[in-house]
């Protein structure tokens, strides 16, 4: 899936929501067309990778393991000068922010560290402390090149050949930042955008459908609860419900959007108006995964 | 005597908050101290870090003291049947803590009543302190705040991880975000690193800390990092770090045990402009810049590392990859941006949207160009060149569509000038766009330039009177479109400038390129704002007194160069026993005026010297003659020092006159003759100031 960002993976943007405990971690690469610079500039890039750590809720030496995890890459901190300083995050069309801080290592921002407070414009409880690694930058640092391109990807155990970031992905950001600034197809991206915003419409609609339905069967149940009627119909229903399925749609209109961005395509009147529909979209499946899992 | 030591440990707070919290918390221990009678002699200190505000206070009393108090009970006849107490005397006598022998009888304008001294017995500190201390931490006031507990029972700024609070040596029960107080602190976090440090009593913590590598007194936290600047800057023959107020404070909130690395970057990007070079060291890497002998950059930066020196340099080569990267992306910016006409750009900006119902950015530059030409009309200034002015208005919004300017969007006008510069035009139009934005806060210079000026009032004016037909004239609470602030620079531009021109003219300008069915009703809108931004300009930028400010904007307020130069003149003679005098008798002389055409007595329209009566009232009308024509003339010339002078020397004949005559007689004659004195007196010598508005010193 293309994400602008590891915050918008559905493990963490939906996971992050309800109740249920998670403590899980995942690499993310994401994809930012407009940033893209042909492989020419050594610090940019259209496709990066966030490593994703998400802890539902924090635990209370959250920072302290977030430093032990750096000494486990081996950075050894005594040698190193760093620092949190007051980051905060939102994302505008997930009704999401959070507080937190980016943390400087000898003026790299290496991390972003963030207490997530509200997600799909709802409050959560318990809140998420979301640690995204910037793994192209601790690879050169730790590896100390100037270029990303330069940091080794892999070496060979036998020769010692190595293979660097600019072997693997090159050609990539080359052919990408192309697609995205000139060959991408404006009214078919459009088009795109359309259909996946009507999809995605059409299966929330849905969604409230069934709940509304679920909940008049709730009601009969609630009736009914001495007379042993089988349980947990009305859930079995709703848990069907492709919540993910309707996320995924969200997301392939937002790298839409973005492609449209880059190749701009999008002024600016438009472009608050384009997010304001992939913010209902994203709101509407934020609620219904709630909903799904309110129960967890 | 105790003393007291609160420590509230929290994850790293935004550097930005952490004065004002630090003073807050301050604050409210003292009043708390001082609202419980916990006050001896009380000498408070305070303390912050990223991780930690505290506060220590000696002379804080063991207890408070007892309390005698007198309290009424029941009526004495209810009390005492007979001489006997009652249930209701031995109840009361309970409550009061007293034995029924010890009541008293008092009377009462109800009648008589029972009293008793009750003896309250004074609360000792810790127990006070115990109770109290939680909602103070808990009440300071966070710019921006989180949850972070399950069931979300505090918002506070970031995470509470330790509390220390402590009476001598006595740990005083503390609890707050689910943190039981104690005796334990934490030094740096990985100088020292995790395990506690104990504090025995308040008047070790910061020797302690200090020991764990936490240098908890920001005073001298910033004197440490100033040496340790000058002492890095040092090994550079000729070199100066640049002096920067803000980013010292910023930096000495950033760290806990600060210490100074030099480090360099290859000179061949000091090709790219200053202007870039320092806003991506300052803004977006906290690095000071260094400049060399001449003023001119240096290829050297100074940053202000959380941690001991870096002896080995490997922090200075980290920071160093950082800079050329990011340096790398403002030269990539920088070249790509210009292959890229500015008349290309200009046809871009019809992509960039002013606001939503007033179009885009070329539009609102038509409109801007047009507001300009007429003000070229209206001003009286010779030296202006037309087509630098309509050139700069033309160009004025092109760095909007730049990347350099997406990038480091503080920059803007300034690139735009950069690149205008670099595009070969008019040195006249670049000054005038570089400067446009200026002045941005009370601190910052008007535009060097007349053209710069006038881009910056049309535009500014424009954008105001726009917003106010929309509906968006500011409101206590709100300002989303920044008005006040364009305002304030329009006033600093009018007033500071050699323009001459007049504030109601420019709104007329501004109305005129207005889309508005109600412009009379936008004039008196925009009138009183802007008056209310003159006053804000007077009293609060040039300090001048509220009493001066009232006295001259009575006069004028429109050609502001001179409502100003008039302001500091009338503040030079303020204070002085003759223009007390002279404004207390204006003032006089303005009541009585008032009073007597409030009882329909009018004043002559002319004063008839044959009605005088008294020699003061002959000596006060020739002095008056006599000193009006000087002082017209004086104040034709803008000499309003020498002119205020003449209208101080009228002060004898004043206080003579109003020593020995009395105006408000009986002849009806004489005493419109009097008034009309006063009348020509007020009227003649106000063109200046109105006198009657300055107050008293001493009051």
């Amino acid at each position: 899936m293309e994400v602008g960002a590891g915050t918008m993976s559905p493990e963490t943007f939906l996971r992050v929501l309800g109740p249920k405990p998670v403590q899980i971690a995942y690499a993310q690469p994401s994809r930012r067309p407009a940033d893209g610079r042909y492989g020419e500039n050594p610090n940019r890039l259209y496709k990066h990778t966030q490593f994703q750590v998400i802890l539902k809720p924090p635990p209370f030496d959250v920072q302290d393991v977030y430093l032990e995890s750096l000494a486990a890459i081996g950075i050894d901190l005594r040698e190193h000068d760093l620092k949190f300083e007051e980051d905060n995050w939102e994302w505008p069309v997930g009704g999401a922010w959070g507080v937190g801080w980016q943390v400087m290592l000898d003026g790299l921002e290496i991390t972003q560290f963030t207490y997530f407070q509200q997600c799909g414009g709802m409050d959560l409880d318990p809140i998420t402390g979301e640690i995204t690694y910037g793994l192209e930058r601790i690879a050169a640092f730790l590896q100390d090149v100037d270029s990303i391109y330069d940091i080794v990807w892999a070496r060979d155990p036998r020769t010692g050949h190595a293979v660097t970031y600019g072997d693997m992905r090159l050609e990539e950001e080359l052919q990408l930042s192309v697609y995205s600034f000139e060959a991408a197809e404006v009214a078919k991206l459009w088009e795109h955008l359309r259909l996946y915003e009507a999809e995605c419409q059409a299966l929330l609609a849905s969604f409230q459908d069934a709940e509304k339905k679920a909940g008049k069967r709730q009601e009969h149940h609630d009736r009914l609860i001495h007379e042993d009627v089988a349980e947990g119909g009305a859930e079995i229903d709703l848990r069907r419900f492709p919540t993910l399925g309707a996320y995924e749609l969200c997301l392939k209109c937002s790298h839409v959007f973005n492609l449209l961005d880059a190749r701009g395509a999008i002024s600016v009147t438009e472009r608050v108006a384009v997010m304001a529909r992939i913010r209902t979209l994203v709101v509407g499946v934020a609620r219904a995964y709630a909903a799904q899992h309110k129960n967890d | 005597m105790a003393e007291l030591l609160l420590e509230v440990g929290l994850e790293e707070i935004p550097a930005r908050m952490i004065a004002d919290a630090e003073a807050e918390l301050r604050g409210k221990v003292m009043s708390l101290l001082q609202r419980e009678r916990l006050v001896e002699e009380l000498v408070a200190r305070s303390y912050s870090t990223p991780r930690r505000l505290a506060v220590h206070v000696s002379g804080v009393a063991a207890a408070q003291a007892d309390l005698q108090e007198t309290i009424t009970g029941p009526a004495w006849n209810i009390a005492f049947k007979d001489g006997a107490p009652t249930p209701a005397a031995h109840a009361f006598a309970k409550k009061a803590g007293v034995a029924v022998e010890a009541l008293e009888k008092v009377a009462t304008p109800k009648g008589e009543y029972v009293s008793a001294v009750a003896h309250r017995k004074g609360r000792a500190a810790i127990e006070v302190l115990a109770s109290e201390l939680a909602k103070e931490i808990g009440s300071l006031s966070w710019p921006k705040n989180m949850y972070w507990r399950a069931g979300k029972p505090e918002r506070y700024v970031r995470p509470v991880k330790w509390l220390v609070a402590l009476l001598d040596h006595e740990m005083i029960p503390v609890q707050f975000a689910g943190i039981h107080a104690a005796n334990l602190t934490y030094g740096h976090r990985i100088l020292h690193g995790a395990h506690a440090v104990t504090i025995n009593h308040p008047g070790e913590y910061v020797s302690s800390l200090e020991a764990a590598r936490v240098m908890v007194d920001v005073a001298a936290r910033r004197h440490t990092i100033r040496k340790a600047l000058d002492y890095a800057t040092r090994t550079v023959t000729h070199a100066r770090w640049r002096e920067d107020e803000p980013l010292i404070e910023t930096v000495v909130h950033l760290t806990e045990w600060p210490s100074v690395v030099l480090g360099s970057f290859e000179p061949e990007f000091l090709a790219l402009p200053e202007e870039v070079l320092v806003t991506v060291m300052r803004d977006h890497q906290k690095y000071f810049a260094v400049e060399d002998g001449e003023g001119r950059l240096a290829p050297h930066f100074l940053t202000v590392l959380n941690t001991e020196p870096d002896r080995e340099g490997v922090i200075r080569h980290g920071n160093e990859r950082v800079l050329r990267a990011r340096f790398n992306d403002a030269r990539f910016f920088w070249n790509f941006d210009q292959k890229i006409s500015l008349a290309e750009r200009v046809e871009l900006l019809k992509a960039v949207t002013f606001q939503k119902d007033l179009g885009n950015y070329f539009e609102k530059t038509e409109r801007t160009a047009s507001i300009a030409r007429a003000l070229l009309q209206a001003v009286d200034h010779d030296a202006i060149d037309a087509d630098a002015l309509a050139q700069s208005v033309r160009l004025a919004k092109v760095d909007l569509t730049t990347e350099l300017v997406k990038e480091f969007t503080e920059l803007q006008g300034i690139v735009g000038g950069l690149y205008a510069r670099a595009a070969g035009v008019d040195e006249k139009v670049v000054a005038a766009i570089y400067w446009q934005y200026q002045p941005a806060s009370s601190t910052d210079p008007i535009p060097p330039t007349v053209e710069g000026q006038l881009l910056g009032l049309a535009d500014r004016i424009g954008t105001i009177v726009d917003m106010f037909a929309l509906g968006f004239a500011p409101t206590s609470s709100k300002d989303p479109y920044a008005l006040r602030r364009a305002a304030n620079a329009v006033v600093s531009i009018l007033a500071q400038s050699k323009l001459s021109l007049r504030l109601s003219s420019l709104i007329e300008i501004g109305l005129a390129e207005a889309r508005s069915s109600e412009k009379k009703k936008l004039e008196a809108a925009l009138s009183s704002f802007f008056h209310e931004r003159v006053e804000f300009y007077l009293s609060d930028l040039l300090k001048l007194s509220f009493d001066v400010v009232n006295a001259v904007v009575a006069v004028e307020a429109d050609h502001l160069e001179d409502t100003v130069a008039r302001a500091h003149a009338l503040a030079k003679v303020r204070g002085t026993e003759d223009f007390a005098a002279i404004s207390a008798a204006f003032k006089r002389s303005k009541n009585i005026l008032r009073q007597a055409i409030e009882k329909q007595q009018l004043p002559h329209p002319e004063v008839r010297p044959q009605l005088f009566t008294d020699a003061a009232e002959h000596a006060l009308y020739s002095a008056a003659t006599n000193l009006g024509p000087r002082v017209e003339a004086l104040r034709r010339q803008t000499n309003y020092d020498a002119a205020l002078e003449q209208i101080a020397t009228l002060r004898p004949h004043v206080d003579q006159f109003f020593d020995t005559v009395m105006v408000m007689v009986e002849d009806d004659a004489v005493r419109a003759n009097r008034l009309a004195l006063l009348a020509l007196i007020v009227s003649e010598f106000s063109k200046i100031a109105d006198f009657s508005e300055i107050v008293p010193a001493g009051v």
